[in-house]
């Protein structure tokens, strides 16, 4: 079996090292471009939202790099990656690909399934080893979450522009050829060192910008036009909550497990919104009032067009603008995202943010600089 | 001659549908303006205007600094050589705040797009733009107006004139234009019909733009489309309050990039970059390729003069613009000019 996953963000990193470690053979599609996106536009439904287009593309790419076999999550709850697997499975057999798709999904009762599926692509079933390579595949994720947060306080600190993307660039790339959770992690240890050296300006305070939205589109730099990269690049400091090893974790492996996770944006989507409407609507709307309340001087809002849980977001989002004062832009993506627009309003916001704390900083007698 | 000792500046916003010029003395006030269209030929229409300049004023004004807006505003940038360069947003802030130094609300309706902005104590506060549906643009209005065989200049005269609107679906462009027929065909007459189709061109604006934000006096109402009074009557009645329209309406963009221009080279000695009123003796090139060092498969876009390469962009690592002299080969697949 030669198995293949989609792409999302540095989802591949901990993926690829748990397969590694289980010993199955994998093939990971190209990274996400261009391409992926045209095939899966072709083959999707119009409607269907991006993630899903660009996952068609990955499989496509991947099947003509010789996978058979393709390893998705599957979700429940009332947004449509719930049935992205079955559609997956239905376009993939339309276009005549043979491919497998085999679904990881943490059932409610009934784990023979979930079994059934792991012994399908280990070739078997010893649950030592398939429980150090959960471990393992936590610690990576971990590791890849905290080596991305780290590019994210270097890039708009740093003296020579450029010099985090450098580094953290070619450190995505290089893990393709490195194999095993172990060896992973000190590659990871290797990239965080040589990022620790760069020359930073330790007195700045950087413009502070919260990144919330749907899951695939924050976390996956392609679908959102490197957005993070680029307001580091503008020397401001971004955050987002909702990462990989967030999800494996809490979605994962603590929902087999029954254990809770961290639940503070629940507390605070409250007064907004009080249950769980699907996606990571509760953690959009909880996490800009975590910061707002942090004192952040704004928020983005990144989710691809017909998302269903964020367009309620989207909605809610001015009332607490207004409640807290806090700007907020939303932005909306497609295969249509002209990128000549959609830097146009990124440009405006941070020219937003940087004027709002200059006068802040002249106590309302600020002076006029643009540049 | 008492300019050319004071010093002037010019804006310049290349958009898709017009590329406008303006030059302002040391007070900000706009000694003259150029409103050209693009056609899609935008280094076309910024040499016609450099040279236009020329014409009117070379001789007599000292241009200390230049400034771009638009969406073609990084060409504009190489091409006329610019010391700041900024967004359309920013830049109809700035020029709005100069001329109402209280607005709050600032509507904008382009060609292509339209944008609302929302400033509190004299910042930008919040910002929506409509970059896709063309119901709430003033090439729909063009549109609409070519259909009924009405001066574009006319056409809001004749929805002042209207007794009873038509209530049109405003949605988007393909069903108020669909509708437009059908109550047209029902018998309404033509002042109705254009009154109806700039109340549903307001409604629309305001339900995509507005969404859920404060809109709060004094509004400001700028743009190619304030010039029509069909528009601005909508809007008064939609808002229920009075709208300013600024004296330079028509090219704010360019006048916000002029006063940008204005402001950095009074922060501190800087030597301008504006090449000079003899641009039309440049040749220049716009070639586009495509890297393929990496997956992106970025399309970079270089503007060349002379066989050199005096920028690029569209590269997503920053290997290309950052260095903008690369001379790589280059397939010449479109010109510009
Ligand atoms: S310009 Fe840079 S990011 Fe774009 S394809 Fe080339 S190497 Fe990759």
């Amino acid at each position: 079996m030669k198995l293949t996953f989609p792409h999302m963000g540095n989802t591949y990193i901990p993926v690829k090292a748990m397969l590694d470690d289980l010993g199955v053979n994998c093939i990971i599609p190209p990274f996400n471009n261009k391409k992926a996106l045209e095939i899966g536009t072709k083959l999707a439904p119009e409607l269907a939202c991006l993630p899903l287009k660009i996952n068609l593309g990955n499989f496509i790419q991947a099947y003509e790099m010789g996978a058979d076999s393709i390893l998705m999550t599957g979700g429940c709850g009332p947004c449509r990656f719930g049935y992205y697997c079955e559609m997956h499975r239905e376009i993939l057999s339309d276009m005549g690909v043979d491919m497998k798709v085999i679904t990881l999904d943490i059932p409610g009762n009934d784990y023979n399934k979930l079994l059934n599926n792991v012994r399908e692509i280990t070739g078997g079933l010893n649950i030592y080893k398939i429980l150090k390579a959960v471990k393992n595949t936590v610690e990576v994720s971990k590791k890849v979450d905290e080596l991305e947060r780290l590019t994210f306080k270097i890039r708009p600190r740093e003296i020579h522009k450029g010099a985090t993307d450098k580094i953290y660039r070619s450190f995505l790339y290089s893990i393709l050829k490195i194999k095993g959770s172990r060896n992973i992690k000190k590659h990871i240890d290797k990239a965080r060192n040589k990022l620790l050296e760069i020359q930073t300006d330790k007195e700045m305070k950087p413009i502070r910008v919260g990144i919330v939205g749907e899951i695939y589109t924050t976390n996956d730099p392609y679908s959102n036009l490197y957005i993070e990269s680029r307001l580091g690049n503008e020397g401001i400091e971004v955050t987002r909550p909702v990462t990989v090893s967030g999800w494996i974790i809490d979605h994962m492996i603590k929902k087999a497990l029954h254990l809770k996770g961290d639940e503070r944006y629940k507390e605070a989507a409250k007064p907004y919104l009080g249950t769980m409407i699907g996606g990571h609507s509760q953690e959009t709307i909880g996490n800009t009032v975590l910061f707002a309340k942090d004192g952040y001087d704004g928020v983005v809002q990144i989710f691809p067009l017909g998302c269903m849980p964020e367009i309620v977001s989207e909605s809610i989002l001015p009332s607490i603008e207004r409640d807290f004062k806090i700007p907020v832009m939303s932005l909306i993506i497609d295969e249509m995202t002209g990128e000549a627009g959609y830097m146009t309003r990124v440009e405006a916001f941070i020219d937003l943010l940087k004027r709002r704390r200059e006068i802040d900083a002249f106590e309302g007698k600020g002076m006029l600089s643009w540049n | 001659m008492h300019l050319k000792e004071k010093g002037c500046y010019l804006g310049i916003d290349v958009g898709s549908v017009s590329t406008n010029l303006v030059v302002i003395d040391d007070d900000g006030f706009v000694i003259e303006k150029l409103y050209l269209k693009t056609g899609g030929q935008p280094i076309k229409a910024m040499r016609t205007g450099i040279s236009m300049l020329n014409e009117s004023l070379g001789k007599s004004v000292n241009i200390l600094g230049a400034g771009a807006t638009g969406s073609g505003r990084h060409l504009a940038s190489v091409v006329v050589g610019c010391d700041i360069v900024k967004n359309e947003i920013t830049s109809h802030a700035i020029a709005a705040l100069k001329l109402v130094p209280n607005v709050k609300t600032i509507l904008e309706i382009g060609g292509q797009d339209s944008k609302i902005i929302f400033v509190r104590n004299g910042v930008v506060y919040d910002f929506a733009m409509n970059t896709v549906c063309a119901a709430g643009t003033g090439s729909f209005l063009d549109r609409q107006a070519a259909r009924l065989d009405i001066p574009i200049e006319e056409f809001g005269k004749h929805a002042l004139n209207s007794s009873s609107p038509v209530r049109i679906a405003g949605r988007c462009a393909v069903f108020a234009e669909s509708d437009m027929i059908h109550k047209q065909q029902a018998g309404h007459s033509v002042e109705d019909i254009i009154c109806g189709l700039c109340e549903a061109l307001v409604r629309n604006y305001i339900n995509n733009l507005a969404k859920g934000k404060e809109l709060l006096e004094p509004f400001v109402f700028q743009g190619g489309v304030a010039a029509n009074q069909g528009i601005v009557a909508a809007f008064e009645k939609e808002l229920n309050a009075k709208i300013i329209i600024p004296q330079y309406y028509d090219v704010m963009g360019a006048y916000g990039a002029a006063l940008m221009a204005k402001e950095k080279m009074c922060q501190k000695e800087y030597k301008t970059n504006f090449g000079g009123f003899d641009i039309s003796k440049k040749e220049f090139t716009v070639a586009s390729m495509e890297c393929n060092d990496c997956s992106n498969v970025c399309e970079l876009i270089k503007i060349i003069s002379n066989d050199t390469v005096l920028a690029s962009w569209g590269d997503r690592c920053g290997k290309w613009s950052a260095e903008g002299k690369e001379s790589a080969q280059i397939s010449i697949s479109n010109a510009a000019n």
